[in-house]
């Protein structure tokens, strides 16, 4: 990889807040501007300094279209910045990173803001095509007589919506629901229902920890809706969650065998993440100090149906062209999307036949122990806004690097479609 | 938004038709189209606004003379200002009116001129942007049609100068809109926004400015319809109706405006209910009534208030830079002084490391958006630039730092040495304390020069007055760039000096202290707020001090007692104690001396006659003081002082301010009475050595 070099420079986040049925208190720009003002407030340069905004959004509402320039001018950035919204389902907050990082590594660009934003608890109720179709000729019909007879026509489920967030998490090739590609995962490497909650349960006690120890400082920023109530923490975590809690759940998606549950699923949440991408002259200009450097990135995609083994094939992409083996790497923020889809990964990584006949690597890629993976919890305990979840993987390992005080960090995330999205960075030593 | 490409495009240019180049006369130019339309464009010259004077008037005569003897296909009436209609009459000109004759044969002149215009035969259309007030909407009501352009507003601000509408106003309103919506236009002198007076039917079509021609042609050729004849106009023709509808006015007009006070209303109804189906004997009952209320001291005090108001907005004129303000401390001040800067257009950080504090913060602002009537986009603009700081952010790269923690001399040290070393070396820090001297808060800084007071009235988006407090240290540069703040956030400021309790409080405190020594005394609390707001004062002194805050209050009144020489009441130990002990402050907390219920005081009732003296025990110490603060040079003028008291506590307006007052009356009357009031209660009431001097 050649060309300049790019620093993460600094980041923040909302909270990230479970939809608990009904739209919550922040739209998508809302929820960007919650931790933007925050994030900006804080940076010794004026908010005009940068070159471009991205923000990556899967759900955005009518109300705000390219809702990266909303967020933009909303932030006060000036009507001359330039911004637009970045769409790669689950990868679109790390693909906002990541078209920003290959922007400064390139020279056009030397300060962006890149996000993502999502408010799951907002995914519209939409009509059902025929009577998108029924009321649009109603439209045309002209007279009495015609609208008449055209009423005739309407049947009672036109009345009953779709849930959009429904479709949306289900993978229109194979129509399968994205739980349902964690069974298969589960299904194809043995992962237990007992291994998939014994991994929910850590993901929520290492959560409550970090919140605990004050790891989340800075990170989180808090937002505050109009009515005057404060959010300054995921308040998904069930600091008390245990195996025999979780094994009573049902499983939701495939009934009443499957291995998937609410409990070891990421939980359904609005929350939006930034940071700020600066090029070695932006850091100079303005006397940032950087958190980490972005080494490299990389996206793959394979069969709609495995989804959940993205992060195997992108993130072994970027180890091999760095000469990297899995020790080298000290630290891993694999999206928790599933606790089985996960699991599911470390177990092909540690497969020899997986390994070599897929990977082109000569043995098992390795074992990735719990104690250097998702160390503060993940989107099983946080919660998991589809468009914000990359961004907010590729900011908390820079500072988890930072805490712990190791060298190298991948975050990669599975995506719906069959796609996966991995980013590499170091520390500044 | 006003980047460079917007900027390059320049304002849009105003149509004005061939009278866009013709050559002016006077305050007019004149041009016909080549479809046979007179345009006539108003572009009062040396001023950025209209006003409706005698030579516009007499302009449009003349016109009108051409007119006649020509008669054209129509007539269109607009201003060529970017910034508005027409803003009223010409106020300055009002002084010169006083002698009722006078005044009575210009106003005839003037109403002959609109009855000309309006009985002319081919129709004739009035194109309306920004403001139509006073005398330019009643010009725009002479017309068949009023064509307003996207933000245009109407409305009759002459109850506010003691007067009512004189320019035909008074008939041609009830005429063109349901005559009750007409009549509480002009009674509470509020303005209509578009919206509103589309509603009501003031205006005949709404376009933007590119559409206006378009807009105009459709009018002349009699394309835009209106509707005038109400069920409410038919109804208020009878006048069993009007007295009926009139009883109810003067009801709610006396509640706001007492008679006694105020006359200018409650001629307008006697007018109304007289003469309301009767447009000519409305017309020449217009003419007398304001004549003569035009000679009214109400009027005259008014008039002069407005002209006070336009000095301390002068001197709000000039350039802030300040772009970003960070206030410290989300109490109840702290938080409104937040909100209204991001109203305003300022970015706002707001630091407490109390979170519950700051989420209240953001709800007030938000219900602050809704009092001022911002729209949806205004409010979601206004919320977005105030950012609440748990971490404190913002001191770094804010341009102002206003600091409003508790008042505590040390704890303030303490913030400041927090905050000074973290903020821009260019960076004000200003103070809101009201009852510390800012000399003795300067000692522990680094940059006492850049450090100056900040005094904003509670509730800060009512109170107008900001004082701008300098200690000897502070720059003049830092004074000037606070006054232009001020001046940018839309209030009005007041060059004070470093003092005990500056001036506001300095004059208000013994008002209130003495209201809790009647208490003292046994005196009903209604009774002694009934005594003020007789006298004119817009609450009575024990449901301020509630308003204020008791707790605030005290802090002054110590500070006062510690500081001057000038003896005041004590406060009693079961104040104290109410404060101290239960937290309950007045409003605040919905105790204080009064029972609060969602922001209003309860009170019992009180008796129908005030007492003089207690008028006089409550009002003229305030007038005392007032005097020792001109001698002690704690503000510029004796107008100044006026000013200040006016738009910080809401002073009787038609008194003209405390200082007029004290003239009015008589200084050796004001003189005699405090040392009356000192024989009988004591040395508080001793006449300061300022009497002297004053004149």
């Amino acid at each position: 990889m050649t060309g300049r070099t790019v620093y993460l420079v600094d980041g923040a986040r909302t909270p990230f807040l479970k939809a608990r049925g009904g739209p919550g208190p922040f739209t998508p720009v809302d929820l960007a501007v919650q931790c933007g003002r925050p994030l900006l407030l804080r940076q010794p340069f004026m908010r005009d300094a940068f070159d471009l905004v991205i923000l990556g959004c899967v759900n955005v509402i009518a109300d705000e279209m390219n809702p990266a320039r909303v967020a933009a001018l909303r932030l006060g950035l000036g009507e001359a910045m330039v911004a637009f919204t970045v769409q790669i389902n689950c990868g679109s907050g790390m693909q906002s990173i990541d078209t920003a990082y290959r922007y400064i590594r390139d020279g056009s660009h030397d300060l962006i803001l890149a996000g993502g934003a999502e408010a799951l608890s907002h995914a519209p109720l939409v009509l059902r095509q025929d009577a998108v179709e029924w009321y649009a000729g109603l439209a045309r019909s002209k007279g009495a007589l015609a609208t008449a007879s055209h009423m005739t026509g309407i049947r009672p489920d036109f009345f009953k919506p779709v849930i959009g967030l429904e479709r949306g998490l289900t993978d229109p090739i194979t129509d399968l629901n994205m739980g349902q590609t964690a069974e298969v995962l589960a299904h194809r490497f043995n992962i237990t229902r007992e291994q998939a909650d014994s991994y929910a349960v850590e993901s929520h006690h290492r959560l409550a920890r970090a919140q605990q120890e004050g790891w989340l400082d800075g990170e989180i920023t808090a937002a505050i809706d109009r009515d005057g109530k404060f959010y300054d923490r995921d308040d998904g975590v069930r600091p008390d969650s245990d195996m025999a809690d979780l094994a009573k759940l049902d499983p939701v998606f495939e009934k009443p065998y499957g291995k998937v549950t609410a409990g070891n699923a990421s939980q359904i949440t609005d929350g939006a993440s930034w940071v700020i991408l600066a090029s070695e002259d932006a850091v100079e200009k303005h006397g940032l100090s950087p958190l980490a450097r972005i080494v490299d990135s990389e996206w793959a995609a394979l069969d709609p149906s495995i989804m959940g083994l993205g992060p195997v094939l992108c993130a072994t992409a970027i180890t091999r062209r760095q000469n990297l083996s899995c020790a080298d790497i000290d630290l891993w923020e694999l999206n928790e999307a599933f606790a089985a889809q996960v699991l599911a990964c470390l177990a092909a990584w540690e497969d020899d036949d997986f390994s070599t006949q897929l990977l082109g690597l000569d043995a098992a890629f390795g074992r990735i122990e719990r104690d250097r993976l998702n160390v503060d919890g993940g989107a099983i305990s946080l919660g998991h806004p589809v468009g914000t979840s990359g961004n907010r993987i590729v900011l908390h390992l820079a500072n988890a690097m930072k805490r712990r005080g190791v060298r190298r960090g991948i975050a990669t995330e599975c995506i719906g479609g069959g796609q996966g999205g991995a980013m590499l960075l170091e520390a500044l030593i | 938004m006003t980047g460079p490409v917007l900027k390059h495009l320049s304002e849009v240019k105003l149509e004005l038709g061939p009278a866009g180049d013709a050559t002016a006369e006077g305050p007019w130019r004149h041009a016909r189209d080549a479809q046979n339309v007179v345009w006539m464009v108003l572009d009062v010259p040396g001023n950025g606004t209209n006003t409706i004077s005698r030579e516009v008037l007499e302009g449009m005569d003349a016109q009108l003379d051409k007119i006649e003897a020509d008669p054209p296909h129509g007539v269109v009436i607009r201003s060529a200002k970017p910034g508005g209609f027409a803003a009223g009459a010409d106020i300055s000109a009002f002084r010169d009116m006083v002698e009722p004759d006078v005044a009575r044969s210009l106003l005839e002149r003037g109403h002959a001129v609109l009855d000309r215009l309006e009985a002319l035969d081919c129709p004739t259309v009035c194109v309306v942007h920004g403001h139509a007030l006073g005398g330019g909407f009643e010009l725009a009501l002479a017309c068949d049609r009023i064509i307003a352009v996207e933000g245009a507003s109407f409305g009759f601000p002459e109850v506010r100068l003691g007067l009512h509408p004189g320019l035909g106003g008074t008939f041609r309103l009830p005429a063109r809109i349901d005559p009750l919506e007409a009549m509480t236009l002009m009674l509470t002198g509020k303005t209509a926004h578009l919206a509103k007076a589309e509603g009501l039917g003031i205006v005949d079509a709404v376009t933007e400015e590119r559409h206006v021609e378009a807009a105009i042609r459709a009018a002349i050729d009699g394309e835009i319809g209106t509707t005038r004849s109400s069920l409410s106009s038919r109804a208020m023709a009878l006048s069993t109706a009007r007295s009926f509808a009139a009883r109810r006015m003067r009801q709610k007009t006396e509640e706001a405006a007492p008679q006694q006070h105020y006359p200018a209303p409650h001629a307008l109804i006697d007018l109304w209910e007289a003469h309301g189906d009767d447009a000519k004997q409305m017309q020449a009952g217009e003419i007398s009534s304001f004549a003569k209320l035009l000679a009214s001291e109400t009027s005259q005090n008014l008039v002069r208030v407005f002209f006070l108001q336009q000095e301390l907005k002068q001197a709000g004129r000039g350039e802030d830079s300040i772009g970003h303000v960070h206030v410290v401390g989300a109490g109840a001040m702290g938080a409104e002084i937040a909100a209204w800067c991001a109203m305003k257009g300022k970015t706002v950080s707001l630091a407490d490391p109390d979170t519950e504090a700051l989420g209240k913060a953001v709800k007030s602002a938000a219900r602050i958006c809704k009092d001022q009537h911002l729209n949806a986009l205004q409010t979601r603009n206004s919320l977005d630039r105030l950012i609440p700081d748990p971490a404190q952010y913002g001191v770094a790269t804010a341009d102002l730092v206003i600091e409003a923690g508790p008042e505590d001399a040390d704890v303030k040290a303490r913030i400041y040495a927090e905050l000074e070393p973290r903020m821009k070396p260019t960076a004000t820090l200003a103070t809101n304390t009201s009852s510390l001297s800012l000399a003795d808060l300067a000692r522990t800084l680094k940059r006492p020069s850049r450090f100056a007071g900040l005094h904003f009235f509670n509730p800060v988006a009512k109170m107008q007055l900001i004082e701008v407090v300098s200690h000897a240290d502070t720059f003049q540069t830092v004074t000037d760039q606070l006054m232009a703040f001020c001046g940018a956030i839309d209030r009005l400021p007041a060059r004070v000096a470093d003092y005990p309790g500056f001036l506001v409080n300095r004059a208000l405190t013994p008002y209130l202290l003495e209201a809790i020594q009647l208490l003292e005394e046994g005196q009903q609390k209604e009774a002694i707020d009934r005594a003020a707001e007789s006298f004119g004062m817009p609450v009575g002194p024990v449901e301020l001090a509630d308003q204020v805050g008791l707790d605030i209050c005290i802090d002054v009144a110590d500070s006062l007692r510690a500081n001057l020489d000038t003896p005041m009441p004590d406060i009693p130990d079961w104040l104290r104690e109410q404060v101290k002990e239960k937290g309950e402050t007045g409003k605040k907390s919905g105790k204080g001396l009064y029972v609060w219920k969602d922001g209003v005081a309860q009170k019992d009732s009180a008796p129908a006659k005030p007492d003089d003296d207690l008028t006089d025990r409550l009002i003229l110490p305030m007038l005392n003081a007032c005097v020792e603060c001109l001698r002690k040079d704690v503000a510029g003028t004796a107008d100044q002082i006026d000013a200040a008291m006016i738009f910080a506590t809401g002073f009787a307006p038609f008194r003209g301010g405390p200082l007029h007052y004290a003239r009015t009356r008589g200084i050796d009357d004001v003189r005699h009475r405090l040392l009356d009031l000192a024989k009988d209660h004591g040395d508080r009431f001793r006449p300061d050595a300022g009497w002297q001097d004053f004149h």
